[in-house]
């Protein structure tokens, strides 16, 4: 099983994100939760968001504390919460920042792991047209996992916000995600 | 053919109403079962279902609602948690005695003070004497199986009693699962067409509903209650029963879990059962004897099925995620403490209370209390009967 924390800012997406990539695996024929952390969330606070994948039934409900991938949506959280906490020896830490991972690395003493980093905000603000970093961290995320199918997040995307907004903004998040997955630095 | 989806509890719970179509449905918001009304809201906007949504102004005018509607002969549904729940009490209990098959989705919630929306089962453990039937899930399948088959139980003539489905609010109310949906038509067939027997709108068959019932004939309505929640044994086993026929999912008062020759168990409710089966799982690969008894049923209290499973096991912990203030134990320590005595099974019971306001229970924590048990086993002793779990002391 693969356990994934988000963590962002009121308002980021970190719920969002945790969600869309649960339900892009259950459609892949995984098991998969996504869920959020419920507090007194408002615009702009740190809060977190959980994604399970598994081949296999996934029986349990309890907190994440060990993930094997942690995903950082705004990079002044570095400076406030704890995003390495219980971060698995092998796991991945991808950070939403316009810096190098050498760069995250040094900052938070991190040793071994992977650390990724990508500009999600500068990518989404160009396609987008607005600072939405989560979108395109689903672009780093499967590049840097392998986990997920990009054609699986594309249809999900095309079909959720094909309801709801025109095409051009479909078709931006699409372009951001193809972008992250592209530009999304290792070191 | 059932479809693969994911939802989270409450669209569970939502999607299971618009699929039984109820005649009326009267809620109030509050969180976290909110959502689930908004789902079946939008159903009612969008003209998926025909239900009367009646939009009150507080709990117990939605309870109010649901009894009068039921009363009148609708097939009737609601949902709330905690405080909400809390509101409803005295019609509640109005619901049961009246013998009106309702079905609610109880969103466990703690109930205040200190102010907390997050899980624990003091809300469901309070209505226990309500008269209520009380069914718990683990997973958002459970919730949308249970309130299914919730109908089919409750509108069943030898019952026809409420049925309160629990669903932990959060931990499953709010997460997105892997699950598997019915057919409409066959959710359809499943429950039927209800044709209540005495209805206050059928006015060449007149009855009274709630009348003034003094020390002549209160007693032996309560017995009959009492005897309603009995035939509730068979139903909810022949339901079961059906609903696997249709889904491939077998229902019966408990589930055991990895049981075969367990000498140490713990007996849950709701979604930790889920979490304490991981932890059997791995401790079993070491070649511990352990297992779980995740209760389904918790009224009617399934007697002889739980003493079946404990017969050959050696300690026992009973996880409650509540507690009654002054007791000696937590409510399902008392229930499973009291059915052992004067059984032939000698088994040591401990108690456990965890997770109160939705505090996290840990792997880490299950696997600690699994060592407890096997400590009891080894010293031939019980050191503290009643134990809390996770909390800062």
């Amino acid at each position: 099983m693969i356990e994934i924390r988000w963590h962002g800012r009121g308002g980021q997406g970190a719920k969002t994100g945790a969600l869309f990539l649960a339900e892009a695996a259950i459609k892949e024929g995984k098991y998969s939760q996504g869920f959020p952390e419920y507090g007194p969330e408002r615009m702009g606070a740190p809060m977190k968001g959980f994604t399970r994948i598994d081949d296999q039934p996934i029986k349990v409900h309890c907190d994440v504390a060990s993930p094997q991938v942690v995903i950082v949506l705004d990079p002044t959280l570095l400076d406030a919460v704890d995003v390495g906490e219980g971060l698995k020896e092998d796991g991945i830490l991808l950070v939403n920042t316009t810096q190098d991972p050498g760069w995250v690395r040094e900052k938070l003493h991190i040793t071994g792991r992977k650390i990724y980093t990508v500009d999600a905000t500068g990518i989404s603000i160009q396609e987008i047209g607005r600072a939405i970093p989560n979108t395109p961290m689903i672009g780093a995320f499967i590049r840097t996992t392998g986990l997920l199918k990009p054609e699986t997040i594309y249809e999900d995307i095309r079909r959720k916000f094909g309801k709801k907004f025109d095409e051009r903004v479909t078709e931006g998040n699409i372009r951001a995600i193809k972008r992250a997955y592209e530009e999304v630095k290792e070191e | 053919m059932g479809k693969i989806v994911a939802l989270t509890g409450n669209d569970a719970a939502g999607t299971a109403m618009v699929q039984i179509k109820p005649d009326v449905v009267a809620a109030f918001p509050i969180t976290p079962q909110t959502e689930l009304m908004h789902k079946f809201a939008d159903a009612v906007a969008d003209g998926e279902v025909d239900t009367e949504f009646v939009l009150v102004e507080s709990e117990h005018s939605a309870m109010s609602a649901a009894v009068g509607a039921a009363a009148a002969g609708a097939r009737v549904m609601t949902a709330t948690s905690a405080n909400g729940f809390a509101l409803m009490w005295e019609i509640v209990y109005i619901a049961a005695s009246n013998r009106l098959p309702i079905v609610m989705t109880l969103v466990n919630r703690a109930l205040s003070a200190p102010i907390n929306i997050h899980c624990d089962h003091s809300d469901s453990m309070g209505g226990r004497d309500a008269g209520w039937i009380q069914i718990h899930s683990e997973n958002s399948q459970e919730v949308y199986d249970n309130l299914i088959q919730g109908v089919k139980i409750a509108e069943n003539k030898d019952v026809l009693l409420p049925v309160m489905v629990t669903s932990d609010g959060f931990i499953l109310s709010h997460t997105l699962e892997r699950m598997e949906i019915l057919d409409e038509e066959d959710v359809h067939r499943f429950v039927g067409e209800y044709k209540p027997a005495h209805t206050l709108l059928d006015v060449d068959h007149p009855v009274t509903f709630g009348p003034l019932d003094l020390p002549d004939y209160y007693f032996e309505h309560k017995r009959q209650q009492v005897l309603a929640m009995e035939e509730a044994r068979r139903v909810i086993l022949e339901v079961g029963k059906e609903f696997e026929k249709l889904s491939g999912r077998g229902y019966g008062f408990l589930e055991e879990y990895q049981m075969e020759g367990a000498e140490r168990a713990i007996v849950a409710l709701g979604s930790t059962a889920g979490t304490v089966k991981q932890v059997v799982d791995a401790l079993r690969e070491r070649g511990e004897r352990v297992g779980l008894i995740k209760l389904r049923v918790f009224r009617p209290f399934p007697k002889e099925e739980l003493l079946e499973a404990l017969r050959e096991v050696k300690v026992v912990a009973i996880f409650d995620r509540s507690h009654s203030f002054g007791s000696f134990g937590g409510p399902l320590f008392t229930e499973v403490r009291s059915v052992l005595y004067g059984s032939d099974i000698s088994v040591e019971v401990l108690n456990y209370i965890y997770g109160l306001g939705g505090r996290n229970i840990s792997l880490e924590e299950i696997e600690g209390v699994f060592s407890d048990l096997q400590g009891v086993i080894e010293r031939g002793g019980v050191k503290e009967r009643i134990n809390y779990l996770g909390v800062r002391e």
